[in-house]
């Protein structure tokens, strides 16, 4: 199906149905008990969650294929989202024309930043990246003012021009007068499940961008991408030219950044020169990374991880822990919660930096490659069972020591 | 006819006069040996006629072409292979993969954007790779990660994906270093079976005087960067100059 074989169009369906599941998946605990706290199914987070797959999904595309290390793509996020508020003051509030103009531009700023970057390789070119974005970054906060309003941020406002919308046309984000920000709730067993409109935007494009890089990956060029990474030497003996190739992938994963960047417009339409700060662009590598850096689905679920991590672990404050631990005497109790409280809430980014050692440490492959060991030990205990029972010669019609096979991500993923 | 012509080429670096006056006519389908003591220049030359480095004098010229300039990709398009001391290939990749590389690379040329089709459907150069590791009896190791080859079926790798783009001239690096002889016999068996079933010529650089004799129709004896005497294997075994310079020290 769509140029797939069998795997990857299960691998694809598997992923659109999480996708679009996400309201149920991300909201497993009732409204009322003490739990939901843990519940991350509100729009703002699943679609951050969503635009963010994005961004790490093209990252990948440069780091995970192709093995330039980029520690400027938030350049290219930044420029998308000015881009897209752009659109919204001088055409229409309609998404369309914002997150295309996003795209485009990205491209194009990736390209000229690209061509300069890719002169070198390995540790030189991430500082060269590091030094565009870092530039970028200063002269929108600054220089650029008339364009990107400096610190305040762009906005929208009743009085910009607008030429495509006529005076009734609506005020906020739309596709075609459906406007994001509408929601429908479904309350069901005491669960309360959102479903919004710009959730499932970003959801539907997530799946195609994943789509297009699913197909990126299986193509000759991602082929030649791959070699990239393990040799250049051989690759130039061989009659490829690895410039316009590694160009190419520094294009794609900025045109990927630039419509990450028009989404978060998208979803709040306002610009800042924050969001091109250096820490954001080590953001999508700490993602990447945290994922499975080369696999398809790793960067998605890194995104997914941090971004669920960060809004969960922020919002436990000391009042929150104080309740918890209420039962204890009150010396420990302080004692504990003093203790917690540099992990969670303002702290909850050394909670990161100790996952993110974890991982490196114990799964270099990332959450894909935790996925797959858990994934093979399930497999392995029941086969050890039928060992030990005597073996039943071919037994495929005994469903008890023949499990169906988990979907295994990690291998799908490669 | 000489497929390779190198006039007159000379290099420095720095202090060090690398090349001196080296002429050098390589005649089609044949094996020119470049043999010398370390230091001599070999590596030099070769990266001379490779696009790697750019002589200051003189000019390189392969079927009447210029190749001084040339990106290495370039030259490669032009129909030059190159073999190196260590084996490079794709250690990330499978076996199989490694040998679509240069099938692609010879029917997309430099460059191609093609991120909408499917390997998996390219039957064509599928069936090219396959047969090229048939012909180099790997087809059994296809799905193998090539950095978990031995050293030899790297080697053998190597030459499969050079050969694959069927070549006119083929450069070898010490295709033997650090090979036990058992192998290295096996590797001058390879390289005499791809000179009885293809036409193409070859430019070998070697220490070892056994895969030189067996092999080489013609000799090139480099000492301090200038060529010293040309002549066949027959000739240059018993030749005073070179027992002087090379394997007079080696005796």
């Amino acid at each position: 199906m769509l140029g797939l074989n069998k795997r990857d169009t299960r691998f694809l369906i598997i992923v659109i149905l999480l996708t679009l599941f996400t309201p149920f998946l991300l909201q497993p605990f009732p409204e009322e008990s003490a739990l939901a706290q843990f519940n991350g199914g509100y729009p703002d987070l699943m679609a951050k969650i969503a635009i963010f797959g994005i961004f790490a999904m093209g990252f990948n595309i440069l780091f995970g294929l192709t093995g330039y290390l980029s520690f400027g793509h938030a350049a290219f996020l930044g420029v998308g989202s000015y881009a897209a508020v752009w659109m919204f003051k001088l055409l229409t509030m309609n998404v369309f024309p914002a997150i295309i103009v996003a795209v485009l531009v990205a491209g194009l700023f990736s390209a000229v930043i690209g061509y300069i970057s890719l002169r070198r390789s390995g540790i030189y070119f991430s500082i060269l990246t590091l030094a565009m974005a870092e530039m970028s970054y200063r002269l929108a906060y600054s220089v650029l003012t008339p364009i990107t309003n400096g610190e305040t941020g762009l906005q929208v406002r009743d009085s910009d021009p607008r030429i495509l919308d006529g005076a009734d046309a609506a005020q906020y984000p739309n596709l075609f007068g459906l406007e994001l920000s509408q929601s429908w709730k479904l309350e069901l067993a005491s669960h309360v499940f959102t479903f919004n409109v710009g959730f499932y935007f970003c959801a539907v494009v997530a799946i195609v961008m994943f789509y297009i890089s699913l197909r990126i990956a299986r193509s000759p060029f991602g082929l030649v991408l791959k070699a990239i990474k393990s040799n250049q030497t051989r690759l130039n003996y061989t009659g490829m030219n690895t410039r316009p190739y590694t160009l190419a992938a520094f294009v794609i994963s900025g045109m990927y950044a630039g419509l990450a960047g028009g989404l978060m417009a998208v979803m709040d339409p306002l610009a800042g020169a924050e969001r091109m700060v250096w820490t954001a662009s080590g953001e999508v590598v700490i993602m990447t990374i945290l994922g499975g850096a080369g696999t398809l689905l790793g960067p998605v679920l890194g995104a997914g991880a941090i971004k669920y991590l960060e809004n969960i672990f922020s919002k436990i404050n000391e009042n929150v822990l104080h309740e918890w631990f209420a039962f204890l005497p009150d010396g420990m109790e302080d004692a504990v919660i003093w203790l917690i409280a540099r992990f969670t809430g303002e702290g909850w980014h050394l909670t990161l930096g100790v996952m993110f050692m974890a991982v490196v440490i114990f799964l270099p492959g990332g959450l894909v490659e935790g996925g797959g060991r858990i994934a093979a030990w399930f497999r392995r205990k029941p086969a050890a069972g039928a060992g030990a029972g005597g073996g039943d010669g071919d037994g495929d019609g005994d469903p008890e020591h023949h499990p169906k096979p988990t979907p295994r991500i990690a291998t799908l993923g490669d | 006819m000489a497929i390779l012509e190198v006039k007159d080429v000379s290099k420095r670096f720095g202090g060090l006069q690398a090349l001196r006056d080296v002429n050098l006519s390589v005649a089609e389908n044949t094996v020119h040996a470049i043999i010398g003591p370390n230091g001599a220049g070999k590596s030099t030359l070769l990266n001379c006629l490779v696009g790697k480095l750019t002589p200051d004098t003189g000019s390189v010229l392969f079927q009447g072409q210029s190749v001084l300039g040339r990106k290495p990709h370039e030259i490669n398009q032009m129909g030059i292979s190159r073999v190196f001391q260590t084996p490079e290939i794709f250690g990330d990749l499978s076996v199989q993969e490694n040998m679509l590389i240069p099938v692609f690379a010879k029917r997309d040329g430099a460059f191609r954007l093609h991120p909408f089709e499917t390997v998996e459907h390219e039957r064509e150069v599928i069936d090219e790779a396959m047969a090229a590791l048939e012909e180099f009896g790997m087809a059994d190791k296809r799905h193998m990660h090539a950095a978990s080859l031995s050293r030899g079926d790297k080697r053998r790798l190597e030459m499969a994906m050079c050969l694959v783009q069927r070549p006119r001239l083929l450069l070898l690096d010490e295709p033997t270093a650090g090979m036990a002889r058992a192998n290295t016999n096996r590797t001058i068996e390879l390289l005499r079976e791809i000179m009885e079933r293809r036409d193409i010529t070859m430019v070998i650089i070697e220490h070892d005087m056994h895969v030189v004799f067996s092999l080489a129709d013609r000799i090139t004896v480099l000492a301090q960067g200038m060529p010293l005497v040309e002549d066949t294997p027959e000739n240059i075994k018993g030749h005073p100059k070179v027992k002087e310079a090379y394997l007079g020290e080696a005796a």
